[in-house]
C-alpha cells in the first residue's frame, strides 16, 4: 500500500494494536504507519478511540495486544495477560508473546513528544519555566552536583535553548507570565513550544485546534507546518477541525468505534463512503 | 481626574548586594548578643533555639508537601529516628549506667560515642535510609492514601523505640536523659541555615523544577520526561534526611527525649508551620515557624490568673492560651487563604516595592478613587 513511501524511514508504526477495557474494545487491531518528515492526520467520530491510540503510543498504558515500533525499533509490545486472557475479544490473540513495557518519560527520552487535549501546561509557573523544565529531560549531572551549582554549563545551556526556542517560537513577550493567564490560543502554542523543549522526532498533537476560531486555526496551521520544517518532525495529529485536517495533512487515517475504516490523502478521504456513512450516519 | 498607575521598580545589584550582606551581619550580631547574653534571657535563647530548628524541619517537610505536591505525614517518624540516633550516640559514658538504670545498654553500642556532629548526619541518614525503605511501596499511592500510609509509618517507628526488645538500645519508654546540650546558640543556628541553603539550592535546580512540575501537573510532568517515582522518591528522602538531622537539633535542644514526644501531633504542627507560611515558599516557613514557637510561648500571659482589684477574671486559666493562639490561626487563615507568602519568595524588590506602595495606597484612599480598580503594574517574575 505505502510503495511510494517505502524508501522513506519509518518513523512509528503501530501493528495490530488493541486496547481493551474491561469489555470494552476501544481499539481494535490499528495498523498505522509514519513516516520520516510527515503530517498524518487521524480523525472519526467522538469516542472512536483516537486518543487512547495516543495513550498506547506515549506509554500512559500499555496496549492489550499488538506492538508499536519507533523507528523500526520495538518500543512497546504486548500480549493479553490475567483476566484479560478470557476476556479479550479482539483480532489476532495469540499473536504475540513478549511484554515490553515503558513508562511515558521513557518514551519522552526516545524522542517522542505530545501534546494534550485539555490543555496541561504548568499552570502557576511562568511560560519560561514550563519550556525549562522540558529541558529537565537532557539533564545529566546528579541531584548532588546540580544543588551545589557545579553543573553551571549545563545549566547555562539548558537556559539559553529555552530561551531561544522561545525567540523561534515567537514567545519571548510572554516569557515571564504565568501559563494560565494567557488566552487559550496562545496556550496551545506554549504547549507545542514545551513538546518541542524535549527535542523530539515525532510529536503528537491532540487536537491543536481545538476551541480555536477560523483565524486562529489558520495560524496553528502554518505554525505547525513551519515547526516540521524548522526541527525536522514527523507528526501525528488528532484533529476535528476538517479545514485544518485536510489543510495539512498529507495522509489520513479514520477510526470508528476502535477500528480502522479508511485510510488515504485527503482527497481520498473526503469522498469515502464509509466515512461519510460514519461521520453522518447510514439512512436506513 | 487621573488615577496613579504603581510603577514596580527594582533596586540595582549592588543595593542588592550592600542589603543582604548587612542582614547577614545583623542575624551574626543578634545571635552573638543572644549567645552572650547582652540581650534577652535564656528563655528568649530556647526560643529562638526552637524556631531555628522548627524552620529546617518545617523546611524540609515543605520540599515534599510543598513543593513536590506529595502529600506527606511521616515527619514526626523521621524525627524520631534522628532524635534517637543522636541521642544514643552522644550521652557521655559516664552518664549512661544513670541513663539505662532498668536495662543495661546493649554490649555493642555501651563504648560507642560520637561527637555531636558525626552523630547527626548518621541520624540524618538512618531517617534517609527509612525514607528510602517505606518510600517505595508507599511512593506510587496517590493524595490521602498516601497521607495515611506515611501517618502509619511515623506511628511505627514510635511504637518500635517503645518496643521491650528495644530497651537495651532505645531505653524504650523511659527514654533519654543526659544528652549534651549545644555549648552555643551558634551551632543550631549555622546547621539549620546550612541545612535551608542545601534545600533552598535544590528547589531552584533543575531537579527543583522538576519537582513543582509533579506538583503542578502529574501527567504532563511525566510527558515531559521526568521519572515521577525517582523524582517524588529523591524529595521524600532528601527531606527525611533534613528531618533527621533537625530531630537530632531537637534532642541536643530538649536534652531529654522520650518516645511521646514524637506523636500524630508534632506533624500536625509541623504542617501547621509549613501551610500558615505558605505552601512552596521557604521564607514563609521560616517566618511562620518563629511566629509560631514565639507565639505559643508570648501567649503563656493568658494562662496566668489575672484580676481587676479583687475581682479575679474568671476566664483567665491554664489553656486559654491555646484557645488565643487558634482563633489567631483562623483569622490568619481566614485572611491569607494561600498562607502568609503564598508561593513568592523573599526579594528586597518585593520589600521595597511592599514599602513603597503604602504611601500610595493612602494617597488612592484620600483622592477617594478607591472603587477604582487597581491599575498595578506588578511583573510576574
Amino acid at each position: 500500500m505505502h510503495d511510494n513511501n517505502g524508501m522513506k524511514n519509518n518513523v512509528l508504526k503501530m501493528e495490530n494494536t488493541s486496547m481493551q477495557f474491561g469489555g470494552v474494545l476501544a481499539l481494535n487491531n490499528l495498523n498505522l504507519d509514519v513516516y520520516e518528515g510527515e503530517i498524518v492526520g487521524l480523525i472519526g467520530p467522538n469516542g472512536a478511540g483516537k486518543t487512547t491510540a495516543f495513550n498506547v503510543v506515549t506509554g500512559v498504558y500499555p496496549p492489550t495486544n499488538g506492538a508499536v515500533y519507533l523507528d523500526r525499533e520495538i518500543l512497546v509490545e504486548n500480549y493479553p495477560q490475567g483476566k484479560m486472557k478470557e476476556l479479550y475479544s479482539g483480532e489476532n490473540k495469540g499473536k504475540y508473546t513478549v511484554a515490553k513495557v515503558l513508562t511515558p518519560d521513557r518514551i519522552t527520552k526516545l524522542r517522542v513528544a505530545r501534546t494534550f487535549q485539555n490543555i496541561r501546561l504548568f499552570k502557576d509557573l511562568t511560560v519560561y519555566e514550563n519550556v525549562l523544565i522540558a529541558q529537565h529531560v537532557k539533564q545529566k549531572s546528579n541531584w548532588l552536583f546540580a544543588s551545589l551549582m557545579m553543573n553551571h554549563k549545563e545549566e547555562k545551556a539548558m537556559r539559553e535553548e529555552a530561551m531561544r526556542l522561545l525567540e523561534i517560537l515567537d514567545l519571548v513577550d510572554v516569557k515571564e507570565k504565568t501559563a494560565s493567564s494567557l488566552p487559550y490560543g496562545q496556550q496551545r502554542h506554549i504547549e507545542i513550544a514545551r513538546a518541542l523543549a524535549t527535542d523530539p522526532k515525532l510529536l503528537l498533537l491532540d487536537e491543536p485546534a481545538a476551541g480555536m476560531n477560523p483565524q486562529e486555526s489558520d495560524e496553528l496551521m502554518h505554525f505547525i507546518g513551519r515547526i516540521r520544517k524548522d526541527f525536522g518532525l514527523s507528526i501525528l495529529m488528532i484533529e476535528h477541525h476538517m479545514q485544518v485536517v485536510m489543510g495539512i495533512c498529507e495522509r489520513i487515517y479514520v477510526l470508528d468505534y476502535g477500528k480502522l475504516i479508511a485510510e488515504g490523502s485527503p482527497k481520498e478521504i473526503q469522498s469515502n463512503k464509509k466515512v461519510i456513512e460514519a461521520y453522518l450516519g447510514v439512512d436506513d | 481626574m487621573i488615577v496613579m498607575a504603581f510603577e514596580y521598580k527594582r533596586l540595582n545589584k549592588t543595593t542588592k548586594i550592600i542589603l543582604t550582606l548587612l542582614l547577614i551581619a545583623g542575624c551574626i550580631v543578634l545571635t552573638y548578643m543572644l549567645d552572650k547574653g547582652i540581650i534577652g534571657t535564656s528563655y528568649t535563647v530556647r526560643i529562638v533555639r526552637i524556631s531555628v530548628i522548627y524552620a529546617l524541619i518545617g523546611v524540609s517537610m515543605n520540599l515534599v508537601n510543598g513543593f513536590t505536591g506529595v502529600f506527606s505525614l511521616g515527619q514526626a517518624g523521621f524525627m524520631a529516628i534522628g532524635a534517637y540516633t543522636v541521642g544514643v550516640l552522644t550521652i557521655p559514658l559516664a552518664s549512661r549506667p544513670n541513663v539505662y538504670y532498668l536495662v543495661p545498654i546493649s554490649e555493642k553500642i555501651q563504648d560507642l560515642v560520637m561527637p555531636f556532629g558525626v552523630a547527626l548526619i548518621i541520624g540524618g541518614i538512618f531517617a534517609a535510609i527509612f525514607a528510602a525503605l517505606i518510600g517505595t511501596p508507599v511512593l506510587r499511592l496517590k493524595s490521602d492514601y498516601l497521607a495515611i500510609a506515611t501517618l502509619g509509618f511515623s506511628e511505627i517507628v514510635r511504637a518500635i523505640i517503645a518496643n521491650n526488645q528495644m530497651w537495651p538500645i532505645t531505653n524504650g519508654s523511659l527514654g533519654l536523659k543526659s544528652i549534651p546540650t549545644f555549648p552555643s546558640l551558634f551551632i543550631p543556628v549555622i546547621i539549620s541555615t546550612v541545612g535551608i541553603a542545601f534545600m533552598v539550592l535544590l528547589i531552584k535546580s533543575s531537579y527543583g523544577r522538576a519537582f513543582k512540575a509533579i506538583r503542578e501537573d502529574e501527567v504532563a510532568a511525566e510527558a515531559m520526561g521526568i521519572n515521577l517515582f525517582k523524582h517524588k522518591g529523591l524529595s521524600f528522602i532528601i527531606s527525611a534526611f533534613f528531618a533527621g538531622v533537625g530531630g537530632g537539633l531537637l534532642a541536643a535542644h530538649l536534652t531529654a527525649i522520650d518516645s511521646n514526644q514524637f506523636k500524630i501531633m508534632v506533624t500536625y504542627e509541623l504542617l501547621l508551620i509549613i501551610v500558615l507560611g505558605g505552601l512552596g515558599s521557604v521564607t514563609g516557613t521560616v517566618i511562620s515557624s518563629f511566629m509560631i514557637c514565639s507565639g505559643k510561648e508570648l501567649l503563656r500571659w493568658f494562662d496566668l490568673p489575672h484580676s481587676i482589684g479583687t475581682w479575679k477574671i474568671p476566664i483567665f486559666r491554664p489553656g486559654l492560651r491555646m484557645v488565643i493562639f487558634s482563633l489567631l490561626l483562623m483569622t490568619v487563615v481566614l485572611f491569607w487563604r494561600r498562607g502568609l507568602m503564598g508561593r513568592k519568595e523573599f526579594s528586597w524588590d518585593g520589600i521595597y516595592n511592599f514599602l513603597r506602595r503604602w504611601p500610595w495606597r493612602v494617597r488612592r484612599l484620600i483622592r477617594g478613587d478607591y472603587s477604582k480598580k487597581q491599575e498595578e503594574v506588578t511583573p510576574n517574575a
